[in-house]
């Protein structure tokens, strides 16, 4: 029955041309808009480290004295309280985080200086991020310790400077020391770039650069304090620092701390960790408030901040307005379609056609019109996203689409136009026999 | 024209009517919405920078290692032998450029009247003149007012802030003379000057894209590595192509920064790059809206007419010319219009409330909506006009015709 139903729909289509054609444009114009829309969102709005972002936390302690109880901690953590939590080693992985630019000469490789994102970081930010590794690997927990002259460099700067070579073992000059090769990463873009996230609520909806790329090269957090002194980016500060002493005593906050708690006991205690460690701080004179302190995990803090982009929220409101109009439009022209029938639905109930039967023959053409409009959908959502691609954004390089949205292009298609198609088909199949025979 | 048998025969196409004006309101709401979020958009987009953007250039060095005894006397003098160049001056930042001196002030010594978070522009001689601020208020920075610094900004020192700055500060009241304090830094305001943006947008949105000050600083260790240069509209980009090259070679230690050397046209263009792409997708929505609105009544319309041939033609042959059936489906399409329209007010101003919620938009002005009326009565008429037109040439003898 099914097959005679799409041989009718299909005959159908083709009778009126002009409307059949109508119908898809709406349907494809707005499937495709919605689509190019979901895609980025559905992108942006992703879990950069799926199946464990559940058990990473983000610890914050708040040391600023002009801060009380009653706001949120500043994003980032002062050197001292950061390393201090970092040294007590009491999660199961814990990762110290903290950045700048700095100058890079490969004295093997003939290119002039480079002035490149730098990480400092400690050695289980690799294992705890699932960083996979091209050439070599991380550096150990000694050489965290041994303040040890070694570096990880990316793919992109691999290829840049060796040419994708193995380059372990070799010596970089970043800015007046000289570091070895210890790993290549293989490509790897975390969407968004999670660990730096931080200040989202301060950026007014312009959170576009939350999706850049890693940094290109990354250092022990211990060697940093020696090559890198007094140059890393700070969040803030709450006070004028003195530049003649040293960055780590700055009333700056600048380094942040990543941890891994495997179950939900450990969870419990790391916070309890955490507030002690507040108290303490404030019983020490270093805190003048401990109540602020607080462990939200990586999905969490990533929500604090916002971080899918205002823009790119308001386009799926937007898109998804425009869907609702074209399916408007796509009742009532079905509504034309299957009531301009009215006899030869009439000749079918008469002839013994059940309403059931008729309604279902309605909806069958709705879905083909539905296919139809979701393979035109699909071009104009690869037309879409290769806009989105071009446009000077940082997620640019990360828009594609996935087996998962393309799917839900064909599946949204056919839903809509059959959620279109049900007031339509139910008028339809409530043509009264007798009547419409007697005006044939 | 009688409009009651038109009403008597939507009434009878009850649910495609409604479809219709449903289509129409929804459109209206999206269609006035998103014309306010472009015009937005595009205010932002011409903010005045109060700077001669077409004049000014910046050089911008990456020198955290650079020999600082002598670097800004070496850069200063290689640019300044540029032909063309008018002046050279040491800055710490340039509107679009990237942000230098982000600080939260107090109105107070014992930092308790927070007076929120500005932005520090640090100048040294020359700069004034050479950004063309208007100076509204006050004198011009005297050479005593140039002050030496040791942090991103001079401890103690008379500034020049922004009109909008000192109405937010001093709302009503004369700013000359009034002091503010950054941490225990000590400022006294001795001039205003009509616009000064921030480099990029402020913490507190757009009502703070003008919080500026204007410090003077006498070059040194913590003020070097970002230099103003200005040069004749025409000559610009030659000479900030020379001075690109002419910085590299009075510095070689140090790394010049690409992205941000360039002129402030360029750096405006590279801001609001984004905002552009923003504004294209906006357009190109309602371009598509407006098509699929159409295509909508068109359809419609075109099958109205086709089942209503037989009337058509029975009115024909009592006498109604091809004007009246013309006017007929004109009015039919007005009449459904209107009915959407009326809904969509309704609808533009419950988005625009949603907006304002979650966007932090402001609310939309009144004059948006008769434009949005007038648009969508437009577009109704031209869709419907090509299967008016058709209805219009059905004959008379049609009448006579069984189907």
């Amino acid at each position: 029955m099914f097959g005679y139903y799409l041989l009718l729909a299909f005959q159908s289509l083709k009778r009126n041309r002009v409307l059949t054609a109508l119908m898809v444009l709406a349907i494809a114009v707005g499937i495709g808009a919605s689509m190019t829309t979901l895609t980025v969102m559905h992108i942006l709005s992703g879990d950069p480290l799926p199946g464990r972002s559940a058990r990473i936390f983000y610890p914050q302690v708040d040391p600023d004295p002009n801060d009380g109880d009653n706001h949120e901690p500043r994003d980032v953590m002062d050197f001292h309280s950061a390393v201090d939590l970092w040294t007590a080693h009491r999660a199961d992985r814990q990762a110290l985080i903290a950045k700048g630019d700095i100058r890079v000469i490969a004295p093997d490789a003939n290119i002039p200086a480079l002035k490149i994102r730098m990480l400092a970081t400690t050695a289980d930010f690799f294992p705890m991020f699932d960083v996979p590794f091209q050439y070599g690997q991380s550096w150990s927990g000694t050489d965290d310790t041994s303040r040890a002259r070694v570096v990880v460099i990316s793919d992109d700067l691999n290829r840049k400077l060796f040419g994708g070579a193995d380059s372990i073992g070799r010596i970089l000059r970043v800015r007046d020391s000289d570091l070895r090769i210890v790993g290549v990463l293989k490509p790897w873009r975390p969407s968004p770039l999670f660990y730096n996230v931080a200040g989202g609520r301060f950026s007014d909806g312009d959170t576009a650069d939350f999706y850049v790329k890693p940094e290109d090269i990354m250092i022990p957090f211990s060697t940093g304090q020696d090559i890198n002194r007094n140059h890393f980016e700070q969040f803030t500060c709450w006070h004028s620092p003195d530049l003649t002493g040293s960055q780590q005593n700055w009333p700056c906050l600048w380094v942040s701390l990543w941890v891994q708690l495997n179950d939900a006991s450990k969870v419990s205690s790391y916070r309890r960790f955490i507030g002690d460690y507040a108290a303490q701080q404030m019983s020490l004179g270093r805190f003048n408030h401990a109540g602020n302190t607080r462990m939200r995990n990586l999905m969490g803090w990533l929500d604090f901040n916002h971080v899918v982009p205002s823009d790119v929220r308001l386009q799926t409101w937007l898109a998804s307005a425009f869907l609702v109009i074209c399916l408007f439009n796509t009742v009532g022209l079905l509504l034309a379609k299957f009531l301009h029938r009215g006899g030869e639905i009439g000749v079918r109930r008469a002839l013994g056609a059940t309403r059931a039967a008729v309604f279902m023959q309605c909806l069958v053409e709705a879905a083909v019109v539905g296919l139809l409009g979701g393979l035109g959908g699909w071009l104009l959502t690869l037309l879409g996203l290769w806009i989105v691609r071009r446009q000077p954004t940082a997620y640019a390089d990360l828009v594609h689409l996935d087996l998962a949205m393309f799917m839900l292009t064909f599946t949204a298609a056919v839903a809509a136009t059959l959620l279109a198609g049900l007031l339509p088909a139910f008028r339809a199949s409530r043509v009264a026999p007798a009547l419409q025979l007697k005006t044939l | 024209m009688h409009i009651a048998p038109i009403l008597s025969a939507l009434r009878r196409h009850r649910l495609a009517t409604l479809l219709i004006a449903l289509e129409i309101a929804l459109a209206c709401a999206v269609l006035c919405n998103a014309c306010f979020l472009i015009a937005s958009r595009v205010d932002q987009m011409h903010i005045n920078s109060g700077v001669d953007e077409a004049s000014l250039a910046q050089i911008k060095l990456d020198c955290d290692d650079c020999n600082d005894v002598d670097l800004n006397a070496r850069v200063l003098s290689a640019l300044r032998q540029i032909p063309g160049v008018q002046s050279v001056s040491v800055i710490n930042a340039v509107p679009f450029g990237e942000h230098a001196g982000d600080a939260g002030i107090h109105l107070d010594a014992a930092n308790q009247k927070p007076g929120g978070v500005v932005e520090f522009y640090v100048g040294g001689p020359g700069s004034f003149q050479a950004l063309g601020l208007n100076l509204i208020q006050g004198a011009l920075p005297q050479a005593d007012d140039y002050r030496a610094l040791n942090d991103f900004v001079p401890a103690d020192a008379s500034v020049w802030i922004t009109h909008a700055l000192a109405a937010h500060l001093w709302p009503g009241e004369d700013p000359l003379g009034r002091e503010f304090w950054m941490d225990r830094y000590h400022y006294r305001v001795a001039g205003v000057v009509a616009h000064l943006a921030r480099p990029s947008g402020g913490e507190g949105g757009p009502s703070t894209r003008e919080w500026s000050v204007f410090v003077p600083g006498i070059p040194g260790k913590h003020f070097a590595d970002n230099y103003l240069i200005r040069a004749q509209p025409e000559s610009l980009q030659r000479v900030l192509r020379d001075a690109r090259a002419a910085a590299i070679k009075a510095a070689p230690e140090a790394v010049l920064d690409q992205q941000q050397s360039r002129t402030i046209g360029e750096l405006r263009n590279g801001y609001f790059q984004q905002d552009v792409a923003m504004t294209g997708i906006l357009v190109g929505v309602i371009a598509a809206l407006l098509l699929v609105t159409a295509l909508g009544i068109v359809g419609l319309a075109s099958f109205w007419v086709a089942q209503r041939r037989k009337q058509i033609g029975v009115r024909r042959a009592l006498g109604a010319t091809q004007r009246d059936i013309l006017r007929y489906f004109q009015t039919e399409n007005f009449l459904i219009v209107s009915m959407g329209v009326m809904l969509g007010m309704v609808l533009t101003y419950g988005l625009n409330i949603w907006l304002m919620l979650s966007y932090e938009l402001p609310r939309l002005p009144v004059y948006y909506l008769p434009i949005g009326v007038l648009a969508l009565w437009l577009l109704g008429q031209l869709a419907v006009l090509a299967p008016a037109l058709r209805a219009a040439a059905v004959p008379p003898v049609v009448a006579t015709r069984t189907e």
